[in-house]
């Protein structure tokens, strides 16, 4: 038994639209030990940041909704925490970066007082220890001239230091998890490697929990221990980065690998798994994936459980 | 920044210059010879003919404009009909008290508008919302006599909490900034609210919620300061909406500010006031334009002024 930092259990979660009620999550279940990088990979419109949204309960509701569930973060269910418990674990043991780095910094306050806020908040920390320790974690994260940085503005950066800034602002309480949702999909491709390589020795050195999420899985070979792979809100196969990348069960996993410049043979490459993930509320009783999976078969209008030990998988096909 | 500044200031200039030329034209336009205001209705036509050279009527358009403005540049505002005394001096006395009155009014409406508009964005769709907004409707529907009236029914008459009206202590000012002001505080709590709740579904208002921030510093140290951006740009502009509900706060409340000058300039026809008062009033505008574009860079650091 692995001890868990966070555990999400279950998670259905939806939102309320004009359409009527769709559920976006669909018995979602994640574990995060310490130390350990967990990939959430899928295409777009999965789900994945609304999970990763769920965790630190910033889906504004209404319109959002919890069904039902359980997000244990050290033994509390974070779903049950009161507002001011929340407050308290937000920003100080669960540091959170965005997929939008050039438009998640506020425009009108300086870097300094965007990135000592917390500080302030959750240590009481005073102007003068605020800035030594902004100034401190500016240089964790590799920002050169750092004591300028303080004083500018978010429009006078580029968007790789944005992202830094916002890397440093999850990271200056010291928490102990770290949800990076997609950190690198705005930004080009040198800018990329260099905050995945910043993600990574930040992860040795601080010896914190990632959930990383992304849609390249060769970014998941680099960086993550383990790996969950997420369908039309559902994990279809969970385990680790070995077993899901080298030995491939779910038949999606199959298609997102061949797709993948690294990981396609040679000369096999699909451009990508042809049709598109059913939008929430056309998704029916079966596997989600059956109108898209070559193996598909007449069992699969049932759903499919996550079955398997270590390494699962949710596919009629795959009996392991 | 100080190409900036020229660059407005000569914009402002020729706008002056364009107000003169009105303020001018307004002499033709309004039915009364000011020869004959002068000279008063039993003169011989010999002494009006005497007064009109004097000031220089029989000379062509041009001319007289030319007069005119050149008389403007050195500080001289003409000389008043019916008062018999200087129109620059006599503004320059009734100024301080209008002044007094707008800066009133705009904290009133800034001390309505913005906690309402916060406070209705905070509860949208809510029941709290939805009277706010009928309020503000309400505020800004109700003609400023009809208001003012009231107000003095209510605060001065029946719970005899303020004067009846009048200039002097702070208590006099009540009543009438909030009857200028009302309507916009009405205005504002609307745009604030509208913009706020764009404000709210930014992604740095997520980022401040997940560092923890109590949603209360949230709406205020992340999202007023953003949402207020509009309003702002706003405060100049009311310089000049201001300039009309003058006349009439001032009148119903007895302020002796130029409002209330205009108000007996217009009734005897005392053109040399009227044009007074409407060029002072255009600097107004223009310098509360000006003033409302120096101070978005203040706040914004997005906006330069170039
Ligand atoms: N506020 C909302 N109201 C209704 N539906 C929503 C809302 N937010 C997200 N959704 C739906 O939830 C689904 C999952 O969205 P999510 O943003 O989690 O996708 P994602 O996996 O992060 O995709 P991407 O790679 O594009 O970021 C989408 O189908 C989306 O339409
Ligand atoms: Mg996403």
């Amino acid at each position: 038994m692995r001890d868990f930092l966070l555990r999400i259990q279950n998670l259905c979660l939806g939102f309320q639209t004009e359409a009527g009620y769709l559920r976006v999550l669909d018995n979602v279940s994640l574990d995060l030990t310490p130390g350990e990088t967990l990939g959430l990979v899928g295409e777009s419109g999965c789900g994945k940041s609304v999970t990763a949204q769920s965790i630190l309960r910033l889906l504004p509701c209404p319109p959002s909704r919890v069904e039902e569930g359980h997000i244990w973060f050290d033994d509390k269910d974070i779903l049950k925490l009161s507002q001011s418990e929340l407050q308290d674990l937000r920003g100080n043991r669960i540091g959170m970066i965005f997929q939008e780095p050039m438009t998640s910094l506020n425009p009108t306050m300086t870097i300094g007082n965007q990135l000592a806020e917390p500080l302030r908040l959750h240590r009481k920390a005073g102007a003068g220890e605020a800035r030594a320790a902004a100034l401190d974690v500016l240089k964790r994260v590799g920002i050169g001239n750092a004591e300028q940085r303080l004083n500018q503005y978010p429009h006078e950066l580029s968007g790789g230091l944005r992202q830094r800034v916002m890397i440093a602002m999850a990271l200056i309480c010291s928490p102990q998890m770290l949800i990076a949702d997609e950190p690198t999909t705005a930004l080009d491709v040198t800018i990329q490697a260099q905050i995945l390589d910043l993600l990574r020795t930040l992860q040795k050195e601080l010896g914190i929990s990632i959930l990383l999420i992304t849609h390249d899985l060769g970014v998941v070979a680099e960086t993550c221990h383990r790996v969950a792979v997420m369908y039309a809100g559902r994990i279809v196969e969970t385990g680790t980065a070995v077993q899901v990348l080298t030995d491939p069960q779910h038949p999606y996993t199959r298609g997102l690998l061949a797709a993948s410049p690294r990981y396609a043979k040679k000369g096999e490459r699909m451009p990508a798994i042809a049709g598109q993930v059913p939008p929430p509320g056309k998704r029916g009783q079966g596997c989600p994936f059956a109108e898209r999976c070559p193996l598909v078969m007449d069992i699969c209008a049932t759903m499919p459980p996550l079955q398997g030990d270590e390494h699962k998988a949710a596919c009629w096909a795959t009996k392991t | 920044m100080i190409g900036y500044l020229a660059g407005r200031l000569s914009a402002s200039f020729l706008i002056l210059v364009g107000v003169t030329i009105v303020t001018f034209g307004l002499t033709f336009l309004i039915p009364a010879d000011p020869v004959a205001m002068i000279a008063g209705r039993t003169s011989t036509p010999q002494v009006r003919e005497q007064i009109r050279v004097q000031l220089g009527l029989d000379q062509p358009l041009p001319v007289q404009y030319i007069a005119y403005v050149t008389r403007l540049a050195q500080g001289d505002l003409g000389r008043s009909y019916a008062r018999k005394s200087d129109v620059g001096p006599l503004i320059a006395s009734r100024l301080p008290p209008t002044l007094l009155l707008m800066l009133g009014a705009i904290i009133a409406e800034l001390m309505i508008g913005i906690p309402a508009g916060l406070y209705a964005a905070s509860r949208r769709g809510k029941t709290a919302d939805k009277a706010a907004m009928i309020a503000s409707f309400v505020s800004i529907s109700t003609p400023q006599f009809v208001l003012g009236l009231s107000l003095i029914y209510v605060f001065a008459y029946l719970l005899p909490w303020a004067p009846l009206g009048g200039y002097g202590t702070f208590s006099h000012l009540v009543l009438p900034a909030l009857t200028l002001g009302l309507a916009g505080g009405g205005w504002y709590s609307r745009m604030m609210r509208s913009s706020m709740i764009e404000v709210l579904q930014q992604d740095y208002i997520r980022t401040a919620r997940a560092k923890g921030m109590p949603e209360w510093r949230v709406l205020l140290r992340h999202g007023m300061r953003n949402a207020i951006l509009p309003i702002v740009a706003m405060i100049g502009l009311d310089v000049g909406i201001f300039m009309s509900g003058v006349v009439v706060v001032e009148n119903v409340f007895g302020w002796p500010g130029i409002g209330q000058l205009m108000w007996q300039a217009i009734q005897s026809l005392d053109i040399p006031i009227i044009m007074g008062v409407t060029l002072v009033a255009a600097v107004f505008i223009v310098l509360g334009n000006l003033l409302a574009d120096m101070i978005a860079p203040l706040i914004d650091p997005r906006i330069r002024l170039r």
